[in-house]
């Protein structure tokens, strides 16, 4: 690597940042479009939950990653602290592979 | 630093707490990872600092060090941050005050900083102080994980032996999951992950999150003009 890399990854990712708040000044954000906004975060985060569940690097996960996400995914649903959460499902995910479930 | 700190209260707090120690060694990874293939800690730790994007730092500094060329490193970067547009769109008002909060805030914008800002609701006070808190925080333990990472890497547990990468879609998830009891917003996560699902086995790292925003033609399809009334 070089800084010609860091430096341009920087930039871009700053600029990727930066163009969502400008799109978002060039439009009347009434209650409506507020909830849009709002509602499409919600859905790119969701499938960024699920494409990193069961997906990784393009090929099916194995069965322990899902399994723990899904164990924290019931825990947050009964409102389950975060930190339950977390330890629920890393360590779901840590003994289904200590017990060689890919 | 945030005087935001004594405005949340201890259940978020301890929320956030959660994250920063999952973040924290995530960040450890990197730095030992970065370690391993030869990166000097510098610029592993240049790249937390001003990148602060993990996904990203792994996918190009992964492909840089297996010997890709700038050109595929870089974008493949830039192609997973893509998701930080409809981010930013979202929750930008948040950061978006004086100039200086703008700049920082726009930098310190992350899945986890949005996940909070939203699941603080309607709350505008509440939002900001919580995105604050997330956004400072994150970038302290991610930017420590990754220099103690560098020097200390042999000596670092896998975060794969630990389980961390389901932890963290975990977090994602409990913090969406009041969003998606909305059952507009369920149907269009529900149609937009499917989308996302299936175009992960044909487009690169990044965009099939982003063509899950299809799924809100849910909003569209069944707009019924009584329930604009409701």
């Amino acid at each position: 690597m070089s800084w010609l890399e860091v430096a341009a990854l920087a930039v871009g990712t700053f600029l990727i940042r930066l163009s969502g708040p400008f799109l978002r000044g060039r439009v009347e954000v009434t209650d409506r479009v507020e909830t849009i906004l709002r509602r499409s975060a919600t859905v790119v985060l969701a499938a960024l939950v699920a494409t990193s569940a069961v997906l990784v690097d393009g090929a099916w996960a194995g069965w322990a990653l899902p399994a723990g996400v899904l164990v924290g995914g019931v825990l947050a649903w009964r409102k389950a602290p975060l930190a339950l959460v977390v330890v629920a499902a890393a360590g779901t995910t840590a003994l289904l592979r200590l017990a060689g479930v890919a | 630093m945030p005087p935001a700190f004594k405005h949340l209260d201890r259940a978020l707090l301890r929320d956030i707490a959660a994250l920063a120690a999952g973040i924290f060694i995530v960040g450890l990874s990197f730095g030992a990872i970065a370690s391993a293939q030869g990166v000097p800690w510098w610029q592993s730790t240049a790249m937390s600092v001003f990148v602060f994007a993990g996904a990203s730092q792994f996918a190009t500094m992964g492909i840089m060090t297996a010997g890709g060329g700038l050109v595929a490193g870089v974008a493949a970067g830039l192609i997973l941050n893509l998701r930080h547009v409809p981010y930013g769109m979202a929750v930008g008002g948040v950061y978006w005050t004086s100039l200086r909060a703008k700049i920082i805030g726009t930098h310190l914008l992350t899945d986890q900083s949005t996940a909070f800002a939203l699941a603080a609701g309607d709350d505008a006070r509440k939002a900001r102080h919580t995105y604050w808190t997330v956004a400072i925080s994150l970038f302290l333990v991610w930017n420590a994980g990754t220099v103690i990472g560098a020097f200390a890497g042999q000596l670092i547990a896998d975060p794969a032996v630990l389980g961390l990468d389901a932890a963290l879609p975990a977090i994602l998830l409990a913090l969406v999951m009041p969003s998606l009891k909305d059952r507009r917003t369920l149907a269009a996560g529900l149609l937009g992950t499917a989308v996302a699902l299936a175009a992960s086995f044909l487009l690169p790292a990044g965009l099939p999150v982003l063509l899950a925003l299809v799924g809100l033609v849910v909003m569209w399809k069944g707009a019924a003009p009584k329930e604009e009334a409701a």
